[in-house]
């Protein structure tokens, strides 16, 4: 951002469009959902830990789309390794580059791959679906300790892949972009969200994941605040640097007006009810398949926050 | 034209007040790079080319200032015309940001990208604030001019330069072409010739540019950012993470502030009041991270 002078773009569109918009979306649940698992692992109940396992069986496939999708996106899709890999002659061997958000979300990509492929693995051992002794044995090697520390450094590479797209974007010179700082916060606020009402709605779905349903209820008023505040930042941000209008503009003002209404459902309980899971807001999302569209709605809503942000700027 | 000299920094001084738009430059770094020709797109002016991309290394702008009701002749005023081209920054956005290491600095201090390298992920593209690469739709990777990286290594000019016939483009050591541009712009001021100015021949731009210009109107009027918009893409670094850091931070908070409210009574149908059962009376332990 550049002081209180509009800024000049002359700067060209990187062509980033649907697999990139599903990637961010993907990511955005798949870093939410693995984060809010180890959330109710770490400071949750007993009676949590379906919900986590719910969480994690959530993270894992969205995950697997997420390279799927980067690599389609690229103009030398078998060239994907080179994002780890420098092929420089004479200066072979891993590359990685801290300043560069796209390097450091590629290994990060990988990090969180191990993470959560080793959890999806523990998880599926754990609800008996793979009955292997000596997997038992390996997923007792989570318990305890090594179990918290695992269950800590994952929580917090969900929350970093939930997030750094938004960084991935305003590290660059792009026009509404790199115009604000906002969009790393507004990603992960978003993908929070969308992971809270997903499943919020699924945890109807596994009984004896119910006894969490409360708590998702309150994650789905909590976090659409967030998201709003970073939203309020986000537009603060582009009316300095001049870019307001772009961001805004027809047709991308639909998207944000989208977006804003999938925030609708969680903030219109905390108006009305606050924090509290009383017995007329039960009444209200007692029938699951009213749950099941309010959790699309929010979920549509946060594929339409990133699709106003990316395609604007284009 | 001396030695070409590894080692030592080499770039374009181009004087736009020399400039005819003859294009004998896009021509011949067609011709050279056996780059594709494409469908000429006629407008209101004599720029047929439109942008610099993946196929067209050099562009010449006609910027047109012909008033629609001409009084006076112009005094030559009334066309800009500018050979465009890659400016080798010497802090390039492309690079910095490029995470597979495809564009390097060469032993010529020209930026360059390695086709066989490059995988095609266009983060340099959303970085470059001059929008000079563009995507070979054919081979898949970034495009930009070499600043003929394979004639400078065969001890030649590049084509561009070498094609000029006004000399608008020269090329040279960097130092030295930074000593002509000097002379030649205080030699427009003496003359009278005020608007006459260079951008990218000191350090307040990119520090500096290989590939400068002596304009005759402000940097914008070219499409060029000014000084003061003339920034790295990683400045956001810093607050991008900072915010997503306290964002992160807010979602624990707020992950916390629900898991400690449940003790609230919530009514689901079909089950358990799930907030007694999850009461630390009910349930004398966490989980504490026996599972993952």
């Amino acid at each position: 951002m550049i002081g209180l002078a509009e800024a000049e773009h002359f700067v060209r569109g990187p062509d980033w469009t649907w697999y990139i918009l599903f990637y961010f979306f993907f990511a955005g649940l798949s870093g939410g959902s693995y984060f809010l698992s180890g959330l109710l692992r770490l400071f949750g109940n007993r009676v949590d830990e379906p919900a986590a396992r719910l969480g994690i069986y959530v993270a894992f496939p969205a995950f697997l789309i997420c390279p799927v999708l980067l690599t389609l996106d690229l103009g030398q899709p078998l060239r994907f390794w080179h994002m780890l890999v420098n092929t420089t002659p004479g200066d072979e061997g891993p590359i990685f580059k801290y300043w560069s958000p796209m390097s450091v979300g590629a290994w990060a990509l990988v990090l969180f791959g191990l993470f959560i492929t080793v959890s999806f693995g523990a998880a599926l051992v754990r609800d008996r679906v793979i009955r292997v002794r000596l997997l038992d044995s390996a997923a007792g090697l989570l318990d305890g300790v090594r179990g918290k520390i695992w269950n800590l450094v994952g929580a917090l590479l969900g929350l970093f892949i939930a997030g750094y797209t938004g960084v991935l974007l305003a590290v660059s010179n792009q026009p509404v972009w790199s115009d604000t700082w906002a969009l790393g916060g507004l990603f992960l606020a978003s993908g929070l969200t969308g992971s809270a009402a997903l499943l919020g709605w699924l945890v109807h779905h596994r009984a004896d994941a119910r006894a969490s349903a409360s708590v998702f209820v309150r994650f789905e008023r909590l976090f659409p605040l967030l998201e709003l505040a970073l939203i309020v930042v986000f537009v603060l941000l582009l009316i300095p640097a001049g870019t307001l209008g772009q961001a805004f503009a027809f047709p991308w003002i639909l998207l944000w007006l989208v977006a804003l209404v999938g925030l609708l459902p969680g903030l219109g309980g905390l108006v009305t009810s606050r924090l509290t899971v009383t017995g007329e807001g039960a009444v209200a999302v007692a029938s699951t398949r009213a749950i099941a569209w309010v959790s699309v709605l929010v979920l549509v809503g946060v594929l339409a926050l990133r699709a106003a942000v990316i395609f604007s700027a284009q | 034209m001396a030695d070409i000299t590894p080692g030592q920094a080499y770039g374009f001084f181009t004087d736009t007040s020399v400039c005819i738009g003859c294009k004998a430059c896009e021509v011949a770094c067609k011709e050279w790079n056996q780059l594709p020709g494409h469908e000429p797109a006629f407008g209101d002016g004599y720029d047929n080319t439109g942008v610099l991309d993946a196929e067209n290394w050099r562009h010449v702008q006609f910027i047109d200032r012909v008033p629609d009701e001409a009084s006076t002749a112009g005094q030559g005023k009334a066309w800009l015309m500018m050979s465009d081209v890659c400016k080798h920054c010497t802090h390039a956005s492309c690079l910095e940001v490029c995470p597979t290491g495809a564009i390097i600095r060469t032993e010529f201090d020209t930026v360059y990208i390695q086709p066989s390298v490059c995988n095609g992920c266009r983060d340099c593209i959303a970085a470059c604030p001059y929008g000079v690469i563009e995507m070979d739709k054919n081979k898949g990777v970034a495009q930009k001019c070499t600043l003929c990286y394979d004639r400078l290594q065969g001890g030649l000019e590049p084509a561009c330069a070498k094609a000029c016939p006004t000399q608008s483009i020269q090329f040279g050591p960097v130092i030295e072409l930074r000593q002509r541009a000097e002379e030649r712009v205080n030699k427009l001021h003496d003359q009278g010739v005020t608007e006459a100015r260079l951008y990218g021949a000191d350090e307040s731009v990119y520090g500096g540019l290989n590939a400068f210009f002596l304009l005759m109107d402000k940097p914008e009027v070219y499409g060029l950012p000014d000084a003061a918009n003339a920034v790295l893409p990683k400045r956001n670094n810093v607050g991008g993470y900072l915010t997503t850091l306290v964002t992160a931070a807010l979602g624990v908070i707020g992950g916390l502030i629900a898991l400690r409210r449940r003790r609230e009574p919530s009514v689901e149908p079909g089950a358990p009041p799930p907030d007694d059962i999850a009461t630390p009376a009910a349930v004398p332990a966490k989980v504490g991270g026996d599972a993952s």
